[in-house]
């Protein structure tokens, strides 16, 4: 086994154009201990990292690893110190399997490869890991949790002494999130390997990282050892203010009116992967369900079978009673709105304006529901303009392309444009991934008024914590079936991860 | 009757092996091209160029295999250069490849002119049913070397796919865009070789046409096929062997014609010509239904992102 090594940030600076990502921001890792790197987004975690493996060049500053001066311009040249870093969005080939991308990884790949050998030199190899991976298995099948763990036997495979992770456990369920840090703090006590967690979950650092570097806004905003502050010490330093904000004021109980109402519905099968197969699911008015699941088993399906993207192989969808077939016909007579993950990519037109977007749900229709053929740009100026004031879109003009502002922003459009006047069934999923903590908490608190208004709200999203602090009522999907329902007060994360996993005994 | 149904079949086998030569040495150079991630329509246009430069060369020289070297050489290059505009940013493969297409054809026509009269020595046939006293069989059975080159190619680039470094890396960068920056490949450089590799395929693919079947060269000796073979990959889902097999399916439909003909069927002459383009379309439907993902399919090529 290797030893592990600490590495050293000193005033590292980094800028594009004129924006400032860091200024004289220093590090310190000590060899063989869990560090947390914390911070919003956009607090600049990903930069620093991203220049101490050479993926960007520091304008000011250097590195010491393993006390010795470096100088790191490529990531060849991270790599040769044994720096490695595991991404969120996975760098595994799909379509390879775990043996083909663990031996294209290594530097000194033969230029024919005898797989007997390299097999058996793998399953040695992997006896010795903490954890097991299938090697014959391709990628693209293998779970979140899977692919996770697969890039860090990877590494342990290159023989890194530094590794970074960067927000390890947002596609994990509580359960293989625990199992991870325990094994990698076990990993870093051992000596084997250094390990810096770039994450904004502030329960994972107190009970898995020793030590913290906090960032905001691209400056230092604090180091120091876990044990020693407190939660409201990190909350201060990570958002500048003692105290997250509040959670939304849930208000009465749900109705018993049925909005949703599915039944025996299925899809076909795509791409290896099972199609939805759900028995029953009913959403009422007044009330948020909320769908947990590990990402990959049907959620994003049944988005966009609501959303009217995939077509379903049989079954049956009703809102208020009456068939739905989400064409934009019948969700424009029955108010369903969508609010899809990635709103910019789901649910806006990049280069069309702000005004353009806001106006998507009803720029072909005149003032009595009447179909129009000629746009009535001035009326649509109006109301975007409403929307911007009442829900503080911060754009540089309503005539600017949508693409360009930030998360946040886009965010607020799409909510403003979904929420406008009177929503009956709202189909939410992630709303808020990506987001710094006070849009985090204006999204959720704008999905709660609705509920508290009256509307049915389906909420699908991958953070447990999302869907245990909005929902009254929680699913859980597993393989494209919905595999267990409990009332969301008192349900114990712990149990949800189980049947998030497929274990219902 | 049976005997006018074994007289098609031994026809459809018969062109089953002549016909598909090209198809199959497209196809591998286009899945080769397609695995790094790109698309090239331009093979089209190599084809064409490849058989104009097989037989100018063999005419000039004499030697039929220098001409299906040549053939290659011209591949290379007009592939070499599809795959270098492509290099470039927002340049779309798409496009591009049909510019080559339109390029390589009219190259060719250009400088085949020339060649259309004079007769070039041609690639011979081996004997492979010496056994049989009957012409039709030993016609049948008379195999251009070129298609025994097509399947040893087949087998090496498969084989090259899943058990040598350069086929790996060729899938990295053809799948995963973030793998092989992560890996630090040369993505660029991959996909241009692969592009150039796989036209050079391609050009052998047109040697066949002018030095073995139909073994002349004039303007309309392709008949589309350098277009067809990209729904052949399709068909073969990106994998070598199978373009074997599909590109034997291929060949028989494009025989049914003529085979027909042979036992007198004249009717309908010009619907069963167009067979392999039915066949073509057939495939694309059926394989391209609504609401699947293409396995198989490379992660990165345009067409699919």
């Amino acid at each position: 086994m290797t030893h592990a090594i600490g590495v050293e940030a000193v005033g590292i600076g980094k800028h594009f154009g004129a924006f400032h990502a860091l200024s004289d921001v220093s590090l310190k890792v000590t060899p063989g201990t869990v560090h947390g790197l914390l911070g919003e987004n956009g607090a600049g975690k990903s930069t620093l990292v991203k220049c101490l493996l050479g993926y960007y060049k520091a304008d000011d500053g250097g590195f010491i690893v393993d006390g010795r001066e470096a100088s790191i311009e490529r990531p060849a040249d991270a790599d040769a110190l044994g720096l490695g870093m595991v991404y969120q969005h996975f760098t595994l080939v799909p379509s390879m399997t775990v043996a083909e991308n663990l031996v294209m990884s290594r530097q000194n790949v033969p230029a024919t490869i005898d797989w007997r050998s390299e097999i058996a030199g793998l399953k040695q190899f992997m006896e010795r890991m903490p954890f097991k991976v299938p090697l014959e298995v391709e990628v693209g099948s293998l779970a979140a949790g899977e692919r996770q763990k697969t890039e860090i036997i990877k590494q342990l495979y290159l023989e890194r002494k530094f590794l970074v992770l960067d927000e390890p456990t947002s596609v994990l369920t509580p359960q293989e999130a625990t199992e991870m840090l325990g094994l990698v703090r076990g990993l870093a006590h051992s000596g084997t390997l250094t390990i810096v967690i770039i994450t904004h979950k502030l329960k994972e650092v107190a009970a898995f990282v020793d030590e913290v570097t906090v960032l905001r806004r691209g400056r230092m905003a604090g180091s120091g050892r876990v044990k020693d502050l407190g939660p409201s010490d990190l909350t201060a330093m990570m958002i500048g203010e003692p105290h997250a904000p509040k959670n939304p004021e849930r208000k009465g109980a749900p109705s018993s009116e049925t909005r949703l109402a599915i039944s025996s519905l299925r899809t076909a099968e795509d791409t290896g992967r099972k199609g939805l197969s759900i028995r029953s699911l009913t959403v009422h008015a007044n009330e948020i369900v909320g769908i947990a699941g590990v990402s990959g088993n049907g959620q994003k399906d049944l988005v966009e079978v609501l959303g009217g993207q995939r077509p379903i192989a049989s079954g049956s969808m009703q809102v208020d009673g009456a068939p739905y077939d989400a064409s934009r016909e019948q969700s424009r007579a029955r108010d369903v709105r969508v609010l899809p993950e990635e709103p910019l990519r789901n649910g806006c037109v990049p280069p069309m304006t702000v005004i353009e977007n806001l106006n998507l749900r009803g720029f072909d229709l005149g003032p009595a529901k009447s179909r129009r053929w000629w746009l009535d740009r001035v009326a649509m100026a109006n109301r975007a303009r409403q929307m911007i004031a009442a829900y503080g879109i911060r754009t540089p003009s309503p005539r600017a392309p949508i693409g360009v502002l930030s998360g946040g922003n886009v965010q607020r459009c799409v909510l403003a444009r979904e929420l406008d006047g009177d929503v009956r069934l709202l189909i939410v999923a992630n709303p808020c991934f990506g987001l710094d903590v006070k849009a985090v908490a204006e999204t959720r608190a704008r999905i709660m008024a609705a509920r508290n208004a009256g509307t049915a709200v389906l909420l699908i999203s991958e953070d447990l914590d999302e869907i245990l602090e909005l929902a009254d009522r929680v699913v859980v999907m597993h393989e494209g079936e919905i595999v267990h329902e409990m009332a969301a007060e008192g349900a114990d994360p712990q149990e949800i991860g189980r049947h998030m996993l497929g274990h219902h005994a | 009757m049976m005997e006018s149904i074994g007289t098609v079949l031994l026809a459809m086998l018969a062109g089953s092996l002549r016909v598909s030569t090209p198809f199959l040495f497209v196809s591998l150079g286009e899945c080769l091209t397609e695995k790094s991630g790109r698309i090239n329509l331009g093979n089209e246009g190599v084809l064409v160029l490849g058989a104009m430069v097989a037989y100018a060369t063999s005419y000039e020289t004499g030697s039929p295999w220098a001409g299906v070297a040549a053939a290659a050489v011209a591949g290379l290059l007009l592939g070499g250069i599809h795959g270098a505009i492509c290099s470039l940013a927002r340049v779309n493969d798409v496009a591009m490849g049909i510019a080559i297409m339109l390029a390589g054809t009219g190259i060719a026509f250009f400088f085949g002119k020339p060649y259309v009269q004079p007769s070039a020595t041609l690639l011979s046939g081996i004997p492979f049913g010496f056994w049989s006293d009957n012409a039709q069989v030993r016609n049948a059975l008379s195999v251009c070397p070129l298609f025994l080159l097509g399947i040893a190619s087949a087998i090496a680039l498969h084989w090259c796919f899943n058990a040598t470094r350069v086929g790996l890396r060729v899938r990295i960068v053809g799948d995963s865009q973030d793998a092989a920056l992560a890996l630090g490949l040369p993505i660029d450089r991959t996909r241009f070789l692969a592009t150039a590799c796989g036209s050079a395929l391609a050009g052998i693919g047109g040697a066949f046409l002018s030095l073995y079947y139909p073994g002349s060269w004039n303007e309309g000796l392709s008949s589309g096929q350098g277009l067809m073979a990209v729904a052949l990959v399709v068909f073969s889902r990106w994998n070598p062997i199978n373009c074997i097999y599909a590109s034997l399916l291929f060949g028989a439909a494009g025989a049914l014609g003529p085979s027909l003909q042979t036992v007198g069927i004249t009717w309908g002459y010009y619907l069963f010509y167009a067979a392999p383009y039915i066949f073509t379309l057939v495939v694309l439907i059926v394989t391209a239904r609504g609401g699947k993902s293409l396995r198989g399919m490379p992660g990165q090529l345009s067409i699919g992102r």
